[in-house]
């Protein structure tokens, strides 16, 4: 080939995939921000981009098991006494017999799930910089907008710091300053250098969120910022040694006092038009049984749990999964089984033994019904493979709950008084009546352990719950099955925070594992 | 009336008498053989003309009968080493290799029934392991040549058809697409292995290149080929389950009432209702000759196949024709090829395989209701489509009501023009340019009262498939060479150099449907309505052979390719190659011994590079738009979502460096020839899919050079013409091949916890994986729980585990890698055997050390499969007996128990043929034949096949037995 030749020979190897387009054209309007944004939010809701799977977002874990909303539930319920599973995934055992290790797949998927969304909103804050909107010619009320998007990415990642400070006490440090794709490996920050983070990072985006109950449903507002805020104070003494109660109560006053109400009735929170609970749910995932399908999600929270002699179509669902049961110390918190008193008591006990002699036997414990694809009106939701229910990330009565222990617990500013008004709310929506209403001499910590439970089960708390109690991991509260032994076993106390994936270990030499694993 | 001709043959070269050479009377198969003296005496008739002499090692001599003594003198001739071998952009002549290049030619080819090309040299040459994909019609093979050099990349050897490099991608509606050349047009295979005789193929040449073939035109009058093959296939070994009354006596000593009441009454053998006989026949006309100056080949094949499989079928037509005319007074030399290729085929649901050994054997076939086709199927009146959630199908049910059909249509075309200057004839320009362009499409009718499509869509009112999908293919490619080749007497030197330009484009169109119901329900629709991936490589090429004194060759090859698939800073990757080759028999001290034949010996040393098996374009970040299942709600809006795709930028080509000494050598005038080879292959910047380091990309896999492996071996081969008789000849050949792989490098941060990638995913327990590739071990290793045995019964126990790391608990970090799913060491025997005119063979292989996970026994062989807790009874693999799992826990799944020895002996194919000679009078010449397939197999592995790609056992298509009767009718 001749010089001129050769040009034109190579030339033939640049070549452009057909469909997909380049972040240039994606970030030339704003129509498509908007589309990079829902990705940004949507991270939690799919496993990928074709529902309901064949497209995941995560590698190395089968895609329906993918989905955040999925992943935080067993990381959180399934150690405890709130759940167990009868399914033989790998893994999946693990958790309740509290004998995970580093290459747990499960734990993998929601490390690198929670960094994908860090990923996300990096790339996604990086190309709404002022220099990027003004380059691309994008001004005025929609640049206003994609600045509170910005803002709204930042929060997301908040978020997903604080799950990776929860759960696993450190990890990678990245923000929108590192370059995407660049061979630069992430150094750990620890758990406190973590907290730090988030706290500073959510006082500085709260003043760019708008203000509470403003935004589009399903989007952050202020309050989402100060609910996440209450929830790491309430948590500050496990992650960073020095309790923060007093900035607790501030927080969750915050959002208790920026107009949002408890919905009547308690066994609605959960159903197929729960966006309808706009008043009590702070912040939400978004699921729909047509058009945002996953087999994680709520999907996952109404099939798994069904099985034995369930009726599926009570559910909203055409099958059950037979997966997920609670063990029996979780519905002796309630006076019934049935919810005849307190009607948060939401169980299927027809031929369910209690007492659970083979965690992989699905009629062995109790079958959780909170989850339900039907409407208020006792309607299906729209599919009955995929769910409609959206789940909230945050909802007033935890603000109600945080308040009320961290007064318990000396936090200054809040009073006992206001605490008592708070929990009896909850048990006067509850009960449908005062009956179940307590005095200040019953409202100890130790209650709200327990209503904790009562109000917010199978909704992903129990696990950080219960290490702030110091009851995860000691002898001082067994559970059926816990640490592997039938009447429950106490574990080594390093299991209260989750181990660095060893695939991460082995990518990155900046990491080092958590103590004891 | 008969006179006896008598006379005398000798070695033209010393005079010495020859024994052994057989005389006939020429056209006749009537004949003698000399004496030790070298004398013969033979009858012959008085119209009888002339006499044949011939032997083994000597060029055949025709002489005319005259009135005295016949004295011949018949001229040594290393007919072998003489022939002519296709090798990368041109030929040479085999004594003249310096490559690790092996040739095998239609005469040696496996018979029978074969309708995939690559079958034809299963077993026949060392260093390459070729195992069908399964029994299903028309389906593939996986071509291993010395282990594969990749993890990631592909380990498919690049396979040229008449000078055209194909494309390894599959095309829609047809399972191997090797299968649409017709191995009836087949001339020879060559396959090379070491660089020097790959690298001129540079980039894609890491795991070997196979060079195809095909027949062409010879001068002369049209002589017509016409062969046709009936076969029967039938199954030969079926998944050991249970028979109804076992299952009934386990579920009622086992289970509970509630176990025993959904017992049936029936027996069932459902693994009888899902398989057939199947009948095949592969009819193929061929007519060559030459039309004045222009030699043609055409032929025609049609192949009729069922499979084993009820439903399965595969009808091909193919029409070959070949053209090679010689213009310009023989400077201009024209081979045209055009292969045409149209099949039909019916799929079938290979998902009933599965069903029908876990299906119960206690429920009857049909239900006597109209509901889900008359199937009986296991019922629910809790849920919605009154189907049992997660439970079985009817595998009758899961094969008949479904039609998946595809129709391909392939055309391959190429012309090389190869002119010889007028001015300089030792310089030859060749072009070379072709074409592969494809079509498959199909379509996927269910009824909608099948149970596996039962009500669908997302209101369960709706259910079936009526679903299409549609692929064509363009592969263009152009090649452009210089050829000079000079004998240089004066300085007793041959030169031969090549230097060229390539260019292969390869563009698929991928058009994207909707998932319809039956009734045309949409259950979701494409957001784009096509996609055209494509990817082009660009490559400049040069070879210097030059040999001196005919004893001594040095070969070097240079070749540097671009490729579109890296970033252009990486584009272009140079791939050297050289070798040294020393005839030691062209020697003084060996001219003049005659117990050697030929002594060869070779080295070579060079590097391939490899870009094949990743993906088009991510080097770049590429934005993909969400499925409208896939979209996400804001306020009251849904949107659509851009998800940026996680991309590599400095991903470049793999590159395999490999080192071949061998020695070839033929003793005993040719009697015993072969060749003792050893490589050391060794791959660095290893395209391997790697963890990125999280928050560092969209992906937390991506394929990145990071890594090494090694594959070193030895080959050998024996190829015995152990009697050479009047009326007998019996040829073996042998080969073995012993192949060590390691991996030496696999992350990019070396953390001593961190076992390695995982893979090779099971049935049971959705995320299970068998499979590891861990730095200091082999590739694809198993990865396991170390089970313990009962001391005293030698059974394992249930769920009871080593504690490798002795920490108190099991769990994953007590995995141990374990074996691995690659033989050690493989063998291939074939005999011939020539007796006047009969003849019979077989061809045998053999495997050490592989073993496989036998997933059919781990996922049925429990109770908890046989009485599934969810509410139906299972049928079994019998290996419960063994264990008496209860199948409780999530470990048992990864017990090394399930890991077994899968070494094997496979008698692939016997044959017996028969020259009935001239009939018709004597116009036409008639040969028939008889063979089996898959004759037997001697193995320790307790599943129903040994030879498993993957190294995982589950649901595995069986290969048949099959019986072939066969003729050939030349005219």
């Amino acid at each position: 080939c001749a010089v001129a030749v050769f040009a034109s020979c190579t030339k033939k190897l640049d070549l452009l995939p057909t469909n997909d387009v380049t972040s240039a054209q994606v970030y030339s309007t704003p129509a498509g921000y908007k589309e990079a944004f829902a990705k940004v939010y949507g991270a939690y809701a799919l496993t990928g981009n074709q529902g309901p799977a064949g497209n995941g977002d995560v590698q190395g874990i089968d895609e329906g098991f993918s989905d955040f909303l999925r992943l935080y539930f067993n990381a959180q319920e399934l150690p405890t006494d709130e759940a167990v599973v009868a399914w033989g995934d790998a893994g999946i055992q693990d958790f309740h017999n509290m004998n995970w290790s580093a290459s747990n797949p499960f734990l993998t998927g929601l490390y690198y799930r929670s960094y994908y969304q860090i990923t996300l909103c990096n790339d996604f804050i990086n190309q709404s910089s002022d220099a990027n909107l003004s380059s691309r010619g994008i001004t005025g009320v929609s640049a206003d907008s994609i600045r509170t998007y910005k803002a709204e990415a930042r929060f997301l990642r908040a978020y997903q710091y604080a799950v990776i400070m929860d759960l696993f006490g450190s990890g990678p440090f990245v923000t929108d300053k590192d370059v995407i794709g660049s061979a630069t490996l992430p150094t750990q920050a620890t758990r406190t250098q973590l907290f730090t983070y988030v706290e500073s990072e959510l006082k500085d985006l709260e003043s760019s969120l708008v203000a509470p109950r403003t935004n589009e449903y399903g989007r952050a507002d202020k309050a989402a910022a100060w609910a996440l805020l209450a929830r790491i104070y309430l948590n500050a003494g496990v992650y960073t040694g020095t309790p923060r109660y007093t900035d607790a109560i501030t927080y969750s006053k915050k959002v208790i006092d920026a107009g949002y109400s408890l919905i009547t009735n308690y066994p609605q929170l959960m159903l197929a038009d729960n966006n309808l609970n706009t008043s009590e749910f702070i912040l939400t995932i978004n699921y729909d049984g047509l058009k945002t399908q996953s087999y994680g999600g709520t999907t996952f929270l109404t099939h798994a749990p069904v099985g034995g002699s369930m009726t599926a179509s009570n559910y909203g669902i055409s099958g059950g999964w037979a997966g997920y049961r609670a063990t029996k110390t979780l519905p002796a918190l309630f006076p019934d089984n049935t919810g005849t008193a307190d009607k948060r008591s939401q169980f299927y006990t027809a031929g369910q033994n209690p007492e659970i002699n083979d965690q992989t036997v699905f009629t062995d414990g109790i079958p959780v019904t909170k989850y339900r694809n039907v409407t208020r009106s006792g309607a299906n939701g729209q599919s009955l493979d995929f769910s409609d229910i959206d789940f909230p990330l945050f909802r007033l009565p935890e603000m109600y709950l945080i308040y009320a222990e961290s007064v318990l617990r000396g936090g200054a500013g809040g009073d006992a008084t206001t605490a008592l008004t708070y929990i009896n709310n909850l048990r006067t929506r509850a009960y449908g009546n005062t009956n179940g209403n307590i005095n200040a001499s019953t409202l100890t910590t130790d209650f709200i352990l327990d209503e904790r439970a009562r109000e917010l089960y199978w909704e992903g708390f129990r696990r950080t719950d219960l290490i702030r109690y110091g009851k995860f991991v000691d002898g001082t509260y067994l559970w059926p099955w816990k640490g592997g032994v039938k009447s429950g076993t106490a574990v080594a106390a390093f299991r209260t925070i989750y181990p660095i994936p060893s695939t991460d270990l082995s990518s990155n030499a900046n990491l080092k594992q958590n103590t004891g694993y | 009336q008969e006179k006896t001709v008598s006379g005398k043959v000798t070695d033209a070269k010393d005079g010495s008498a020859l024994q052994g050479v057989s005389v006939f009377v020429k056209g006749s198969t009537k004949g003698t053989q000399t004496g030790p003296d070298g004398t013969f005496k033979i009858k012959v008739s008085s119209g009888a003309t002339a006499l044949t002499f011939s032997s083994v090692g000597f060029a055949s001599q025709d002489v005319t009968i005259g009135t005295g003594d016949v004295f011949v003198k018949l001229v040594q001739n290393n007919a072998s080493l003489n022939e002519v071998v296709v090798i990368g952009y041109g030929t040479t002549r085999k004594k003249d290799l310096s490559g690790s290049v092996t040739t095998v030619s239609s005469k040696d080819f496996v018979k029978g029934a074969i309708t995939t090309p690559e079958q034809l040299i299963s077993g026949k040459v060392a260093g390459v392991a070729i195992t069908s994909n399964s029994g299903a019609p028309g389906s593939g093979s996986t071509i291993r040549i010395r282990g594969g050099a990749s993890l990631n990349a592909s380990n498919d050897p690049l396979i040229v058809v008449d000078g055209m490099p194909l494309d390894n991608g599959g095309i829609s509606g047809v399972a191997n697409p090797l299968s649409l050349i017709n191995p009836n047009d087949i001339e020879t295979f060559t396959i090379l292995k070491d660089a020097s005789a790959t690298a001129i193929y540079g980039s894609r040449a890491s795991n070997g290149v196979i060079l195809i073939t095909t027949k062409k035109g010879k001068s002369g009058k049209p002589t017509y080929s016409f062969s046709s093959q009936m076969s029967v296939a039938s199954i030969a070994k079926k998944v050991d389950v249970f028979s109804a009354d076992q299952i009934r006596s386990i579920v009622n000593t086992k289970g509970n009432a509630s176990s025993a009441a959904l017992l049936g009454s029936a027996t069932t053998d459902w693994q009888n209702q899902i398989y057939q006989t199947a009948l095949s026949q592969d009819n193929n006309l061929s007519v060559s000759g030459s039309l004045k100056k222009l030699p043609y080949r055409i032929s025609v094949g049609f192949l009729n196949q069922d499979g084993i499989l009820k439903t399965g079928n595969l009808q091909r037509t193919s029409l070959g024709i070949n053209l090679s005319p010689m213009l310009l007074n023989n400077h201009l030399k024209i081979d045209l090829s055009l292969k045409g290729t149209y099949s039909q085929s019916r799929f079938a649901n290979e998902g009933a395989i599965g069903s029908a050994v876990t299906f119960d054997p206690t429920q009857s076939v049909y239900s006597k209701s109209n509901r889900f086709g008359g199937y009986w199927e296991w019922l629910d009146p809790a849920t919605t489509t009154g189907l049992k959630s997660l439970a079985p199908l009817n595998p009758l049910g899961l094969l008949l009501q479904r039609d998946d059909r595809s129709k391909v249509q392939r055309a391959v075309g190429n012309a090389l023009i190869d002119y010889k200057l007028h001015f300089l004839p030792d310089l030859h320009a060749l072009l070379n340019v072709g074409a592969d362009l494809s079509e498959g499409k199909g379509t996927v009718l269910v009824p909608d009262s099948a149970a596996s499509a039962y009500m669908r869509s997302p209101d369960k009112k709706h259910g079936g498939v009526n679903n299409q999908y549609r692929q064509t293919r363009q592969n263009t490619y152009l090649n452009f060479y210089f050829n000079y080749t000079k004998d240089i007497k004066s300085i007793k030197s041959r030169v031969e150099a090549t230097a060229g330009y390539e260019y292969q484009d390869y563009l698929t169109m991928n058009y994207n449907f909707g998932d319809y119901t039956t009734d045309g329900t949409v259950i979701s629709t494409p957001i784009y309505p096509f996609d055209k991936p494509e990817n082009t490589l660009v490559s400049f090429m040069g070879r210097m052979i030059y040999t001196f004194d005919n004893k001594y060759i040095l070969a070097g090859t240079i070749r540097r390719d671009g490729s579109s698939k890296f970033n252009p800073n990486n584009r272009w990757g140079t791939f050297p190659s050289g070798a040294f080759a020393w005839k030691i028999k062209e020697e003084s001290f060996l001219k003049n011994v005659k117990a050697i034949s030929d002594l060869k010996l070779r080295v070579s040393y060079g590097i391939t590079g490899q870009q094949d098996g990743i993906n088009n374009y991510d080097y770049i970040s590429y934005y993909n738009l969400s499925g409208n299942q896939a979209e996400y709600q804001l306020g009251n809006n849904f949107y659509q979502m851009y998800r940026p795709g996680g991309y590599y930028y400095n991903r470049k080509w793999e590159q395999t460096a490999t080192t071949n000494v061998a020695l070839d050598y033929s003793i005993l005038n040719g009697r015993v020839s072969g060749s003792v080879e050893y490589y050391y292959k060794k791959t660095t910047d290893l395209l391997n899919q790697i963890n990125q380091p999280a928050g560092t990309n969209f992906s937390n896999k991506i394929v990145a050079n990071i890594g090494s492996m090694e594959n070193r071996g030895v080959e050998f081969t024996v190829n015995l013409q152990a009697i050479r008789s009047k009326d007998v000849t019996l040829d073996l050949a042998f080969n073995a091949t012993y192949n060590q792989n390691k991996i030496t490098k696999l992350t990019i941060s070396d953390d001593p916890n961190y076992a390695g990638a995982q893979f090779g995913g099971i049935s049971g327990g959705v995320g299970n994986t068998v499979l590891i590739n861990s730095v200091g071990y082999n590739r694809g290793a198993f990865y396991v729980y170390k089970q313990v045995y009962d001391p005293v019964t030698n059974k394992p126990i249930d769920n009871l585990f080593a504690d490798k790391n002795r920490d108190g608990i099991v769990n994953s970090a007590d995995l141990y890698q374990y074996k691995g799913i690659d033989p050690k060491a493989f063998f291939g025997f074939s005999a011939n055997l020539n007796y006047k005119k009969w003849n019979a063979g077989f061809v045998m292989r053999a495997n050490v050390g592989n073993y496989v996970y036998n997933n059919v026994a781990s996922s049925t062989g429990t109770l908890r499969n046989i009485i599934n807790p969810i509410g139906f009874i299972n049928n079994g693999s019998t290996d419960y007996l063994n264990t008496y799992f209860s199948g409780s826990g999530d470990k048992y799944f990864l017990s090394d128990y399930y890991v077994q020895n899968a070494s094997f002996l496979r008698m692939d194919n016997i044959n017996v043929g028969y020259n009935a000679g001239k009939i018709f009078n004597k116009r036409a010449n008639l040969r028939v034949s008889a063979n089996v397939q898959n004759v037997f197999v001697v193995t320790k592995y307790k599943g129903l096949d040994p030879e498993i790609n993957g190294g995982i056992d589950n649901n595995f298509y069986p290969r048949p037995r099959t019986f072939v009767l066969g003729l050939n009718l030349d005219f």
